[in-house]
């Protein structure tokens, strides 16, 4: 199936179109064709892992315009994997929407779908500004998620993420410009060889661009300086839509990942673009997550200081960029995005079931039948935090393990082992406040019974444990593959090159 | 020409940024709608200044002329739907904040305080 790789597209997009047409048949139906959107979605994604798992990239050529004047889709491991980790988080949050999330406002489950297929795009494009396009649908999706549910809150963390986002995206035009300007091509696969061609008197400008643009992505990422909008933009969110945007954060860092590993080892001036900043600002991210998480009063608040969190050791990873690191990375962000999920649920399950404390860290009365989310909420936060057994133990220990033997490897191994304990400190405060302490409280009207969304987002849990021998091994072959470059290249940019290239002035 | 057109993607673009830092959501979006007009032109002039270079070449060309880059013109149209879209949006954004919190401060409700 040669199209397979602009599927998890289409399929996103036309759910999202029927759902607009069949608004008058009321949520069941919105929600019946998104539910069966999403898991078709999952099915195309398990099915591109597998297309994909033996190095081959898949590469579409829109309307057969060969590349690089026609815009690609290329799906490699790293592209298949990406798209595998949205549409399994988009299942159990959607899920969770169906218990009346969708209902706070209008045309919740369109805007969801529109979501994903930025989403999927964005990680199946081989074409920077079809990037920045993809960009744009899933931040004009996100920026209605966010307002869901209305609420002064919700309205001025829309209002500052909204603006932040298009300042953002202004910068991201600014540095395809120049990079156009300079290079005379925005196709992913063809900058790699247009950057190792180019005269050492247009070097300036073309390192002003990609600088541009990682700071961009750094935005999307929410790295140090540029992420203090997140908190307060996830903990506004509803639950179910903070769970899907644990994968926005993602986007930023496979675009990193993307440009560091097919674009910048092509010429020496280009691969020294992201050393000397990506590592320190990785470490501070994670530095700033562990005392955001100590410091948090409120779970939601809590939640997302620990993505952010995540977000550092990821980029932590990719700054270092070895095969072996690259592999622990690709191990740990399925673990760390639908963890995340999994506990932005569990927390809006908790703030829906304690009445007027909500998510607030404070003695309140207990529901009964309160253990079994004490149970859960324990699993996640061993999960998250990186405690023995569960997958964020293995995860870090390989992150760890690849880890240099250098001063900058001694300060990831103090920052990882620090934020762990610090994270399970803070968790265990938490858990033990809400679920332990205070029983003489009289206890409250029953909680709703988690519902199917929360098991199946705690179903990854031991699967991510169990499975990690042929994850480990699927992500040691997509970091090889990434690594090597020749594989993409061929596919995003299959026709011999012209030698007489327009020379630009 | 390049002067021009560079002095005035700065005077655009340091208006826009002192517009961004505004506390009020309405020079907010104004700040906006002129960063986006500036990388716009910048888009624009990724594509090289040139007078009477044409736009389509049908058949022979006197030799030495460049036909004008047709990408650019693409791009920036793209840009100017997708950042015309994004500033209605927030401009409905802005009204919602508004109705909701009676002021156009950008942090709401920071009116009252004082």
């Amino acid at each position: 199936m040669i199209h397979l790789p602009l599927l998890p597209v289409l399929v996103p997009l036309l759910a999202a179109v029927l759902q607009l047409a069949s608004h008058r048949a009321g949520i069941g139906m919105a929600r019946a064709i998104g539910l069966a959107a999403v898991a078709l979605t999952l099915l195309l994604a398990a099915a591109l892992v597998w297309a994909t798992r033996d190095g081959t990239v898949l590469a579409v050529a829109l309307g057969d315009w060969p590349a690089p004047f026609g815009i690609p889709f290329a799906a490699d491991g790293l592209a298949a994997t990406m798209v595998a980790v949205t549409a399994a988080v988009a299942l159990p949050a959607l899920l969770a929407a169906t218990d009346g999330t969708d209902r706070l406002g209008r045309h919740f489950h369109p805007f969801f779908q529109f979501q994903l297929a930025g989403l999927n795009g964005a990680f199946l494009t081989g074409d920077l500004f079809n990037l920045f396009v993809f960009f744009e649908v899933l931040l004009i999706a996100s920026y209605a998620l966010l307002a869901h549910g209305g609420g002064a809150a919700r309205s001025r963390a829309g209002l500052h993420y909204v603006v932040l986002n298009l300042a953002g995206s202004l910068l991201f035009l600014v540095g395809l410009g120049l990079l156009y300007g300079t290079l005379g091509t925005l196709n992913i696969a063809d900058l790699a060889e247009r950057v190792a061609a180019l005269p050492a008197e247009a070097v300036p400008p073309a390192r002003a661009a990609f600088a541009l643009l990682l700071a961009v992505f750094a935005f999307k990422a929410a790295l140090l300086p540029l992420g203090f909008w997140l908190p307060h933009a996830y903990g506004a969110a509803t639950a179910p839509v903070a769970a899907l945007f644990a994968v926005l954060t993602k986007v930023g860092i496979y675009a990193i990942l993307r440009l560091s590993t097919a674009v910048f080892p092509a010429a020496d001036w280009a691969a020294g673009l992201l050393a000397p900043w990506l590592m320190p600002v990785a470490l501070a991210t994670i530095v700033a997550g562990t005392i955001g998480t100590l410091a948090a009063r409120r779970l939601g608040v809590m939640a997302a200081h620990l993505l952010l969190l995540s977000t550092g050791m990821l980029a932590a990873a990719v700054a270092e960029g070895s095969p072996r690191m690259l592999a622990a990375m690709l191990y740990y962000l399925p673990h760390t995005t639908l963890v995340s999920a999994a506990l932005f649920l569990l927390v809006g399950h908790i703030a829906g079931a304690r009445g007027e404390a909500t998510d607030r860290i404070v003695h309140a009365p207990r529901p009964a039948g309160w253990s079994a989310i004490g149970a859960a909420w324990l699993v996640l936060a061993t999960a998250v935090t990186g405690l023995p057994p569960l997958s964020g133990f293995l995860g870090k220990v390989m992150l760890l393990s690849a880890a240099p033997a250098t001063a900058m490897g001694a300060a990831m191994w103090v920052v990882l082992i620090f934020s762990g304990f610090a994270g399970a400190l803070a968790m265990a405060r938490a858990g033990s406040v809400i679920f332990w302490e205070r029983p003489d409280l009289p206890p409250a009207a029953p909680a709703l019974a988690p519902g199917a969304a929360l098991a199946l987002a705690l179903g990854f849990v031991p699967l991510l444990v169990l499975g990690a021998a042929p994850l480990s091994a699927h992500a040691q072959a997509v970091a090889e593959q990434i690594r090597a470059r020749q594989a993409y290249a061929a596919a995003a940019l299959p026709v011999p090159q012209p030698t007489t290239r327009e020379r630009r002035p | 020409m390049e002067l021009v057109l560079a002095t005035g993607i700065g005077g655009l673009v340091a208006s826009g940024v002192w517009l961004l830092l505004r506390e009020r959501a309405f020079s907010v979006v104004l700040g906006l709608a002129l960063l986006s007009y500036a990388a716009n032109l910048l888009i624009f002039a990724g594509g090289r200044l040139s007078a009477d270079a044409p736009p389509l070449v049908l058949g022979e060309v006197a030799a030495g002329t460049m036909p004008a880059d047709p990408l650019p013109q693409a791009l920036v149209l793209t840009a100017i739907v997708i950042s015309f879209g994004t500033t209605a949006f927030l401009v409905a954004l802005a009204l919602r904040a508004i109705g909701e919190s009676g002021t156009d401060h950008v942090d709401g409700g920071r009116e009252q305080e004082r």
